[in-house]
């Protein structure tokens, strides 16, 4: 079992190349998911889960509408059972020592629901009550500054925006500092500017705490994760990081030419051997995708340049992670149907 | 000093409490709740044309109007937190059920010991214009928030079965209907049918207004506050129950 982890975090690591130290003294933070089921009657929302997450990680769990993601979520915070399959947190399993689980866990469930009646300031009370953080008093200043509860500290909640409320939400998930914290769909129903700040957060607290967000937002698991699975109908689909995942599109390497071109370079450009299809762009330009494993800006030039074009500008996609998404889910979907 | 076996108790009890009063919730029960107990004892039951130095004009009604208050504040327990998603979170802080049961349904008595408390100007009222036994006044005011106590119980059960308030309110009000009249032959008639003679006489011997009259009458037997505890506990055990099985649904 431990060799196991090691041997998957190694392996993930190395694929990562961005964490070269592994802190041995933090492996217990983590959270351990063996094949975890829940049937809603005879409906199977989660199909035997299996992973792991390990510190410094920010893991994005993607997946259409229904695919499983909150019901995992909550199976790993200890709110649901699961009808098979066990989840542990920094070592503890959830079914047999919750409150040990729970006292590392952070969690912000979907939608941030508090208590509408109270203000943030009794709210955020409530909760250190019950998690006695150390150093209470200036662990509520903290939480209320990072978060910028000031202004509406003595409001009641029902009274606050949505950005205001998310953000009661994210300061009581953290209050206590928690190791592990679990945020189902963050920044769903904000601004865009309210979005960014929650992003920003969530790389602030990334540096020491496992931290895994859902979402169904592409650009999301872009901003802010290390690692993203993929699931639908409750199983895992693609378990990789965000620049892998990426590479599995056919846009990956694909060559934009950004400007209008004749129809006869357009020709030439399309029959060159390692084009596998081309698409208009809705500016007049032209995206060539490259069949797979083959470098298609050299021949692309040698093109230009054979017809004159020598200062084209030229776009080289990394990829388009909501293709990527598309094709891995709409295969899932229709495979059971 | 022997660890406090639940520690998390009290801030729940606390923010439970808090809430009836930040929210009109507590204010319109009382006054209704003083409203009603006042008109029931003046009108319904002839406080001045009894000529009796008692309050017994002023409990008999309290079985009647706990039957609809006492669920009108239940029905919110659970079911409330459940609609909007907050007992996720109070569900996955380090908090046991047992601590989450007890902390909401003490919080919910001790309110309307509250506002059963803020009827005493009836009891200074009888004082002025004559002479009772304060004893048994003080029996009466005992058996009377027991009894809320197990209305109450039985409505927190019911409440953390559904998301549904107004479910939760109707349930509530018909077993407590049938708690209350268990005694009488609107309920053992449809028992005696089907049921063997011993199962009925338990049955009856449940019945609350039985309990509530011999303590109203200033008779505090040990059997009659036995029957509202083990009541209270058995309903709590299986709010219990009840909050662990839906986590597995």
């Amino acid at each position: 079992m431990c060799l196991k982890f090691l041997y998957r975090n190694t392996i993930y690591f190395m694929t990562q190349n961005s964490q070269i130290e592994m802190n041995f003294a933090t492996m217990s933070a983590s959270i351990v998911v063996e094949n975890l089921v829940k049937m809603y009657g005879d409906l199977c929302a989660v199909n035997d889960l299996s992973f792991e997450v390990g510190p410094g990680e920010v893991l994005g769990f993607l997946g259409p509408n229904g695919a499983g993601k909150s019901t995992t979520m909550k199976m790993i915070t200890g709110f649901l059972a699961p009808t098979a399959g066990r989840v542990q947190v920094c070592g503890y399993p959830v079914d047999e020592q919750p409150l040990q689980a729970k006292q590392r866990l952070g969690y912000l469930p979907e939608g941030a629901p508090a208590y509408s009646e109270m203000t943030p300031w009794q709210f955020l009370n409530f909760i250190a009550d019950i998690r006695r953080p150390e150093a209470r008093d200036s662990r509520l200043q903290w939480v209320i500054e990072q978060l910028g509860l000031e202004p509406v500290l003595h409001r009641p909640v029902e009274t606050l925006s949505k950005g205001y409320r998310r953000r009661v939400g994210l300061a009581q998930a953290i209050l206590h500092d928690p190791e592990v914290l679990i945020m189902d769909e963050p920044t769903d129903g904000l601004d865009p500017n309210q979005k960014r700040q929650v992003r920003d957060f969530i790389n602030e607290m990334a540096q020491d705490k496992i931290i895994v967000i859902s979402t169904h937002i592409l650009e999301e698991v872009e901003a802010v994760c290390t690692r993203a699975i993929i699931i639908a109908e409750g199983r895992i689909l693609v378990d990789e990081s965000p620049e892998n995942l990426r590479e599995r599109s056919r846009y990956h390497n694909a060559v934009t030419v950004q400007t209008k071109i004749e129809e006869s370079t357009r020709q030439a450009l399309q029959s060159l051997s390692e084009v596998a299809a081309c698409e208009e762009e809705r500016d007049g330009g032209l995206t060539l995708i490259p069949k797979s494993g083959r470098v298609l800006e050299e021949p692309v030039r040698g093109v230009l340049q054979s017809q004159g074009l020598n200062n084209v500008p030229l776009f080289i996609q990394p990829g388009r992670l909501d293709d990527v998404f598309h094709e891995l889910t709409q295969h899932a979907e229709e495979s059971t149907a | 000093m022997p660890k406090n076996p639940l520690p998390n108790l009290l801030p729940i009890l606390r923010r439970e409490l808090l809430g009836y009063f930040q929210t009109p919730v507590a204010y319109v029960f009382i006054t209704i709740f003083l409203l009603l107990s006042g008109a029931m004892t003046f009108y319904m039951g002839n406080f001045y044309e009894r000529e009796q130095a008692d309050l017994g004009a002023f409990f008999t009604f309290h079985p009647w109007l706990y039957l609809f208050l006492v669920p009108a504040i239940s029905m919110r327990l659970w079911a409330e937190e459940r609609k909007t998603g907050s007992i996720e979170l109070l569900m996955t802080l380090p908090v046991t059920v047992t601590e989450a049961v007890l902390g909401k349904f003490l919080a919910a008595w001790i309110f309307t010991g509250i506002a059963l408390l803020l009827t005493f100007p009836i009891w200074l009222s009888v004082n002025y214009l004559g002479d009772p036994d304060n004893g048994v006044i003080v029996a009466a005011y005992l058996g009377s928030f027991l009894m809320a106590g197990g209305f109450m119980a039985i409505g927190a059960c019911i409440s953390a079965t559904t998301r549904n308030q107004v479910i939760a309110f109707i349930l509530s009000v018909v077993v407590c209907f049938l708690y209350l009249l268990s005694g009488f032959p609107l309920v053992l008639d449809f028992f005696q049918l089907w049921l063997p003679q011993l199962v009925v006489d338990t049955i009856a011997s449940l019945s609350f207004l039985t309990h509530f009259t011999s303590i109203n009458k200033g008779v505090i037997d040990l059997r009659d506050l036995a029957y509202f505890l083990i009541l209270i506990s058995v309903w709590l055990y299986a709010n219990v129950i009840v909050v662990r099985a839906r986590k597995a649904v």
